[in-house]
């Protein structure tokens, strides 16, 4: 650009296709495998050209994945956990930042906490928790030796045990607060003029300023949804109806029966089936998604 | 930050704030809570409640070379994965940010893998580098045996490396090329101007602008490493063989839910949530002060 360097153009391009070609083969092998019948793939080396059976073996995959089922349950699930999300998010934050009241900094840090606390690290206790979402309020009235007669809440295999424990966000919260806070102050003011209470004005006001906000959030969120798998697999049980497409990769797995040669070709089908809405969304919605990556994290 | 203008019904504020303050409460903090808890006691085998046993469970733990293994795995996978794609990464945004011809294409493109979900990602590679069948194979094929992550502990390391690795690098590419966009073009044009080369402008400006992002991404992909792996180990090794690829993480989910010892497995939670949280001050305390050079 300031001077010319043709050898380190050269390399330059040389590099970044090569590691280009390097990051999306993975993606061209899932294709090409799913493509092939059951022999071909097998083969030693394997096609690098697509086969004829692709509809063939995605057929099949959708069927032995109950795809029909389990895609719904996803696409419920991941929206869910996305709305919710950008719900509770923009309500805590306008509470946080619009309201003065002293537990205030108290509110942010309990949310502020929760990014040290991923999924993963607590995971046996809040099973425990999902087997029954009330138990942890049974527990604190039994403790002052209350005792009130709360119904049980089982969570496993429901849409609200696979939704309730994704949604709590200290990323969204923090998106929106930064948000909230270059919000100009004279625009409350003038609201407040008007005559608006606090719901309009955060209704009429701050919902459609931030709708820049909510398209990046969503967009990440969604896609960090779709992907969920831990939290899937411990909760669901009935696998019939309430399975996610992420999970149906573990079933699809080919298991090591006896020296029989893996089913690949379906697999990767099946594969391919899971993987393609989070890589659509991602493509199609690349700029807010790299938006929100980037000001969630940060 | 404090707003000069505010609304003043409390209430409202405590409705507003109420649905985050539950759910955190019930998801987040009750079972961290619990994770103590048990850690600290032991469930009699004929019931009744628990028993106070103090430290033991951490001392069972800590004796217990299977842990150490883990502990040393998990450590060598952060380690292995973070530095393989932070330098891929880094290198990749460094020439796409000479912004030759042709560089948007990349931009749109090296992030793909991200999208998708960590077993997703394990399913690929177990096909890609099956011993038997896949593109890998070929060298079986060369030189039979050399190469079987079922058998051989080292490739399975291997495998979950490059797959994590593989995952990771197009998120640490935005966020390279984030940071190197925002430093101004007049710095590198001052730097060619005195007759510095652009490899030599690379190193000794543009790298040690981005420090901080570098640091910032160290963290996060420590962290990714610890608790997203779970996908990967689970499809493609299932810790095997022989725990040669048993994370910490896997190994509380194997202890917890098909050993149900969930005091031994609460202790690790333990253990790997006083790590975790480490990681997170380290990021926001020691990071964000001490590394600015702008």
């Amino acid at each position: 650009m300031i001077e010319r360097t043709p050898v380190l153009d050269f390399v330059t391009h040389a590099l970044l296709i090569v590691s280009l070609v390097a990051l999306l083969i993975p993606f061209w092998i899932i294709f090409v495998a799913a493509s092939h019948d059951f022999h071909t793939v097998n083969q030693v080396p394997m096609p690098l050209w697509p086969g004829s059976h692709f509809f063939e073996n995605m057929a099949t995959a959708w069927e032995r994945g109950n795809f029909d089922r389990v895609m719904l349950n996803s696409i419920i699930v991941a929206g869910g956990v996305t709305i919710g999300k950008i719900v509770i998010a923009a309500l805590s934050a306008f509470s946080i930042v619009y309201f003065r009241y002293k537990l205030r900094m108290v509110m942010f840090w309990l949310i502020f906490i929760t990014l040290m606390l991923p999924l993963e690290v607590r995971i046996v206790p809040t099973y425990a928790v999902a087997a029954d979402a009330l138990r942890p309020f049974k527990e604190i009235f039994g403790l002052f030796g209350i005792s009130v007669g709360l119904p049980e809440w089982n969570l496993l295999n429901s849409y609200s045990g696979l939704i309730l424990p994704l949604i709590a966000t200290a990323t969204g919260t923090f998106l929106y607060r930064q948000f909230f806070l270059t919000v100009p102050d004279e625009l409350t003011e003038a609201a407040k003029m008007d005559g608006s209470g606090p719901v309009r004005f955060f209704l009429e006001v701050l919902m459609p300023l931030s709708k820049t906000n909510m398209a990046a959030l969503a967009t990440i969120m969604f896609v960090w949804s779709w992907n969920q798998y831990l939290w899937p697999l411990l909760v669901v049980t009935d696998q019939q109806n309430f399975a996610t497409a992420t999970m149906q990769l573990q079933k699809i797995v080919p298991g090591p029966v006896f020296g029989e040669p893996p089913i690949w070709n379906v697999a990767m089908a099946a594969n391919l089936i899971v993987l393609t809405p989070p890589v659509l969304v991602t493509i199609f919605l690349q700029r807010w998604f790299v938006r929100g990556l980037i000001s969630t994290e940060k | 930050m404090e707003k000069r203008a505010t609304f003043s019904n409390l209430w409202l504020a405590a409705a507003f704030i109420a649905p985050q303050m539950l759910l955190i409460f019930v998801f987040f903090y009750w079972p961290s809570g619990e994770a103590l808890y048990w850690a600290v006691t032991l469930e009699p085998p004929f019931g009744g409640g628990n028993q106070w046993v103090g430290l033991q469970n951490f001392m069972t733990v800590f004796e217990d070379p299977k842990y150490w293994n883990s502990v040393r795995v998990s450590l060598t996978f952060a380690f292995s994965a973070t530095v393989l794609s932070l330098a891929i990464a880094a290198l990749l945004a460094l020439f796409v940010d000479r912004r030759l011809p042709g560089h948007q294409v990349y931009k749109f493109t090296f992030f793909l893998p991200y999208a998708l979900a960590a077993p997703a990602v394990g399913l690929a590679f177990r096909f890609i580098f099956s011993p038997d069948a896949g593109f890998v194979s070929v060298i079986n094929q060369a030189f039979p045996g050399l190469w079987n992550p079922a058998l051989n502990g080292y490739d399975a390391f291997t495998l979950i490396v490059l797959a994590q690795s593989w995952k990771m690098v197009g998120y640490n590419f935005i966020f390279f090329l984030a940071a190197l966009q925002s430093i101004p073009r007049t710095i590198s044009e001052a730097g060619a101007m005195d007759g510095a080369s652009v490899l030599r402008r690379m190193w000794d400006i543009q790298l040690p602008l981005i420090t901080p992002t570098l640091f910032f991404l160290i963290v996060i992909n420590i962290t990714d490493s610890f608790v997203d792996s779970f996908g990967i180990v689970d499809i493609t090794t299932s810790g095997g063989p022989a725990r040669a690829t048993e994370l910490m993480v896997y190994k509380i989910y194997t202890d917890g839910f098909q050993g149900k010892d969930y005091s031994l497995a609460a202790a690790q939670s333990i253990v790997l949530m006083v790590l975790v949280i480490a990681l997170t001050f380290i990021q926001f305390r020691f990071v964000e002060r001490r590394v600015h050079y702008r």
